[in-house]
């Protein structure tokens, strides 16, 4: 480890100033900060790193930029420490410029704020939760793919303003997280005109939801809403259908992923609702990049690869049209531009660090409607960019002047 | 506490000179430390350092091996956090914060614990801080998930200005000295030798009088304690607590760490912490997904082939005293 | 707080019955592990995953379905047991059981990173076989009738290992030696090869149950991982090496966490955990167990 001694230059050259890097940068490097091997790998992990080697790819053949792009990733094994660490040290060592993917909240709001400290910038793909564009915002950090509020608003919203979605029960994981989830539907349900007839708060993380379901059979409700995550979320599904209360009952997915459709199964996931922010098989542009990375990788993607890929190329394009890896000029540039590409139509980054963009509401079609592997969901309605997300006048963003 | 009056035998009072020459040898590698590697880094090594040797005290000198740990380290970075983010304690206030509440759950589990012996206590212990991390999880002020985010590290005793990353590494490295210093001194006392006869021969030690529940009640208070304060700096550190920080993985991390090391010496978990931060840090991006794996493979070899631990095996290899044997209890 | 039905009541003792099948096996095998090896066997849930994985593995590679499962995959893991045991296990005689505990949480942590690696978190769908889909109507709630088959049977195979154990040859002399290995080694009892069966007999339990839990749970590499712990403090209250007292604990602790889900659901999490702190404040060998 001597080797480090290195250390001692940089270290000196940061006390310079942070503003040593602001001529054209000769490289841009990307770390991609993300979970190689625990709960959330399947929903970003490889396929992430994948994505975003795939964008500086193609950025390069594209846009021949007079920079080069370096690509490093590690996994924060779902450890804020082990994150805020890892990019501390990107970010004075190794001269990383983008700490990016960061899935799971407590390592992505760890990561933003040392990019807060360090002058530098992290785009969030991974993490759901709108504290990064809340209480915890900065003008350094861009949350670009989803948040809970876009899943819960979207699918809540939908859902209850159709007549067979009225009468709604809860299933909440019992934490922060969870209640959160609940709250922004419940909220959503009733503006609707419609009713929540009660809730379940299960331990999380919980395997046997079989009597929280019976309670919400019981309660008569149409729709039960899941307000958890991840096995929680699956297995709930699961049990549901084994108990019989799917289909009478419908439910709800408030945060639900195409990983957990395919690791289910149609035949118990059948007509639920769930609202994500990409699907490969929306248009020709959406199916013929996934297709690429389906090659690269033997699975669709996830909209947070997906939006792992969009992010870091609108990110490359940023820094070639700023001349400048500078962090504040990159990120004038993100904000100035308008995104179009495969994954979202006129994307604006708002002040909070919010990408605005349109979300869309799926239902998951029944096994014998699904023709070819991964072919999960038909689009029920498309939710504009302006109603998918949190309006920015109720943001509690220190940045947005009220 | 009172077990560290000096009342010490001759035996004891004797200076060891190997045990001066590692606190020597420690002084130079914090104090020079900075210079070659990664200060937040080292931070993170002398913070689970220090929780490590508070582990072995009690699994070391006091024989009883503890699976509940992570309950005092991640339950006092909360605390910690809480009363210096949202009370706007200063530093020193808010590590004792942590401390004594750590001590105070150190009591009540200890209590419970200590009604068991050798794989009881550790089923127990597990079962206990599961339930303290259902507590992180579900109250308010944890943030759940999110953790708990942006702890301030403010000024220490109002004039040391902490958010300068090398003043709080050496204030970090201070903790970590002062409470290895202390575990020194505690193991060398009147209260460390009994300690070590109970967890040698328990019943011979409640023969002559001894008061058992009491001694290895304060030794987990004690254990508790420092961890408490290994928690409440690294919450500091990196200003954040999060659950990682009190799920029973973390238990089996300390439990490797000072395995690794050796358990029984004063400076093997000091080792042992530094080889496991180290690979946590540099797996992180060569071997991706396999950390897990590395790690169980750790603890199987470390059980099957060096139960010594790294100081203890290169104690006995340069012939010297003999280290202390693998933890009594048990049978 | 008690405003529920007798229905809603009825409903969550059966849940809770059917949860308390999947502890009682799993403590069981825990219990005849301690019994004979001294070892806390840290990786029970990680065999599970394993039981269940097998299930899954058969159905999709080999087309082999529910029913031979059952049966083989306790048999492939019980193998894995005893491999486990004559390589590495075997190697503690005569150290602190402490190692046990160490060794094979350690051993969980290698195979579930494993299986994790090979088959990411989101984890595979088990069918319910097609004899036991669908349901019966007990009026006060749909029984799926695989859940009735589960609790049968976990609870038929829990009381035929008691009956092994308690009222058969081989069962006394794994007493005789879970009592006393020396004395049983001298009056021609081969210890080694009892030890080496006996765990393989409480991991193929283990496995057991991952089969059973397969059509209810997701079957992914983390599933064993958290209700170890659980059973871990199901075996304290039961007393370690008490085969009936595992038994009964299992099934027991499973229903009152049922009725706790009904009357205060916050609390579910970590009743079971409170129950062990008073019954060792109250009994510290555990209900059914001998003083230590």
């Amino acid at each position: 480890m001597l080797s480090k001694t290195v250390l001692l230059a940089t270290v000196a050259g940061l006390a310079l100033g942070g503003s040593a890097f602001a001529q054209a940068p000769q490289t841009v490097r990307i770390g991609v900060l993300t979970d190689l091997s625990g709960l959330y790998s399947d929903l970003s992990g490889q396929g992430s790193v994948s994505a975003t080697k795939m964008a500086v790819d193609d950025f390069i053949a594209k846009e021949k930029p007079s920079f080069k792009v370096e690509v490093v990733s590690a996994d924060h094994q779902n450890k804020a420490d082990i994150a805020a660490n890892k990019a501390r040290e990107w970010f004075e060592k190794d001269g990383v410029d983008l700490v990016t993917d960061l899935v799971t909240s407590s390592t992505a709001l760890a990561a933003s704020k040392i990019a807060k400290e360090k002058n530098k910038i992290a785009i969030v793909n991974g993490a759901a939760t709108t504290a990064l564009t809340n209480k915890e915002c900065n003008d350094v950090t861009i949350h670009y793919t989803y948040d809970t509020y876009s899943l819960a608003n979207g699918t809540a919203g939908a859902v209850s303003s159709q007549p067979n979605g009225k009468t709604w029960y809860f299933l909440t994981a019992d934490y922060a997280f969870g209640h959160a989830l609940e709250a922004d539907s419940a909220a959503v349900v009733v503006a609707n005109g419609g009713k929540v007839l009660g809730t379940s708060r299960h331990p999380f993380p919980g395997s046997d939801f079989s009597a929280f379901l019976l309670k919400a059979q019981a309660s008569g409700a149409q729709i039960i809403g899941l307000a958890n995550a991840g096995t929680d979320t699956t297995n709930s599904i699961k049990q549901a259908a084994e108990f019989g209360i799917t289909p009478k009952q419908s439910l709800a997915g408030l945060l639900v992923f195409i990983t957990d459709i395919n690791a289910l199964g149609l035949k118990a996931t059948q007509g639920m609702y769930l609202t994500e922010a990409f699907y490969w098989d929306l248009n020709d542009e959406t199916r013929a990049w996934s297709k690429r990375f389906f090659d690269l990788n033997k699975k669709m993607p996830t909209m947070v690869q997906a939006g792992q890929y969009s992010s870091t190329y609108q990110y490359l394009l940023a820094v070639k049209k700023a001349g400048t890896n500078d962090t504040a000029k990159v990120m004038a540039a993100m904000k100035a531009a308008t995104i179009n590409d495969f994954f979202a139509k006129n994307g604006k980054i708002r002040d909070d660090g919010r990408m605005v963009h349109d979300m869309y509401l799926f239902q998951v079609k029944k096994p014998e409607e699904s023709k070819a592997p991964w072919d999960y969901y038909k689009l029920v309605s498309t939710i504009p960019a302006e109603k998918a997300f949190q309006p920015l006048d109720k943001s509690t963003c220190p940045l947005i002047k009220k | 506490m009172a077990m560290t009056t000096m009342t010490a035998p001759d035996a004891v009072r004797r200076v060891d000179y190997r045990a001066f020459l590692g606190f020597a040898a420690l002084l130079v590698a914090g104090g020079l430390g900075p210079l070659f590697l990664y200060p937040t880094f080292l931070m993170k090594v002398w913070c689970f350092a220090l929780f490590a040797c508070a582990f072995n005290l009690l699994l070391g000198y006091g024989g009883l091996l503890s699976f509940g740990h992570a309950a005092f380290f991640g339950g006092a970075a909360y605390i910690c956090g809480h009363v210096v983010k949202e009370w706007g304690w200063p530093p020193e206030l808010g590590l004792l914060a942590g401390m004594a509440s750590a001590a105070l759950l150190g009591f009540v589990i200890g209590a419970l614990a200590i009604r068991r012996a050798g794989i009881y206590f550790a089923m127990i212990t597990l079962a206990l801080a599961q339930m303290v991390y259902f507590l992180c999880l579900q109250l308010n002020f944890t943030g759940g998930e999110n953790g708990l985010q942006g702890v301030p590290r403010g000024r220490l005793f109002g004039i040391i200005n902490l958010s300068d990353n090398l003043t709080m590494y050496y204030v970090v490295f201070a903790i970590f000295f002062l409470g290895l210093l202390a575990i020194y001194r505690t193991v060398h006392s009147p209260f460390g030798q009994i300690l070590k006869a109970i967890r040698e021969n328990e019943p011979r030690a409640i023969s002559l009088g001894f008061d058992v529940g009491y001694y290895k009640l304060s030794a987990f208070v004690m254990s508790a304690a420092l961890s408490g304060l290994a928690g409440s700096a690294k919450a500091l550190t990196f200003q954040l607590a999060s659950l990682a920080d009190a799920h029973w993985h973390m238990s089996g991390e300390v439990v490797l760490m000072t395995l690794l090391g050796g358990v029984g010496t004063i400076f093997g978990p000091v080792i042992g912490a530094g080889v496991i931060v180290t690979l946590q840090n540099e797996l992180a991006d060569k071997v991706g997904p396999w950390v897990s794996v590395i790690i169980g493979s750790f603890f199987v070899i470390c059980v099957l082939l060096f139960r010594r631990g790294i100081v203890g095996e290169l104690g006995a290899w340069l012939g010297g005293k003999k280290p202390n044997g693998p933890p009594g209890g048990g049978h | 707080m008690f405003n529920f039905s007798t229905q809603a009541l009825f409903g969550q003792l059966l849940v809770g019955l059917i949860n308390g099948s999947f502890y009682a096996i799993l403590s069981l095998g825990l219990a005849i592990i301690f019994g004979l090896l001294n070892i806390v066997n840290f990786s029970h849930g990680a065999l599970y995953m394993m039981g269940a994985f097998m299930a899954y593995f058969g159905l999709t590679f080999l087309g082999i379905g529910y029913w031979p499962a059952l049966i083989l995959s306790p048999l492939i893991v019980g193998v894995f047991g005893v491999v486990i045991e004559v390589l590495l296990l075997r190697r503690l005689k005569g150290l602190d059981h402490l190692y046990g505990l160490l060794l094979t949480f350690g051993l969980a942590l290698i195979i579930e990173g494993l299986f994790r690696n090979a088959y990411g978190v989101s984890g595979q769908s088990y069918p319910v076989p097609d004899l036991l889909q669908g349901g019966l109507n007990l009026g006060f709630m749909f029984l799926p009738y695989y859940r009735g088959w589960v609790i049968v049977a976990a609870l038929t195979v829990c009381f035929a290992v008691w009956f092994i154990i308690e009222r058969t040859k081989l069962g006394a002399y794994l007493r005789a030696g879970t009592e006393n290995a020396a004395i049983a080694q001298a009056l021609g009892i081969n210890v080694p090869m009892l030890t080496t069966l006996t765990y393989g007999l409480g991991v193929a339990l283990a496995a057991f149950a991952g089969v059973l839990a397969a059509p209810i749970f997701q079957v992914n590499p983390v599933m064993g991982s958290d209700i170890v712990i659980v059973v871990f403090a199901v075996v304290v209250i039961g007393g370690m090496g008490s085969i009936m007292g595992s038994i009964i604990s299992g099934v027991s602790l499973g229903i009152i966490e049922g009725f706790t889900r009904l009357i205060y659901p916050e609390a579910s999490a970590v009743v079971i955990f409170v129950i062990m702190a008073i019954v060792l404040l109250v009994r510290p060998a555990g209900l059914f167990g001998k003083a230590a």
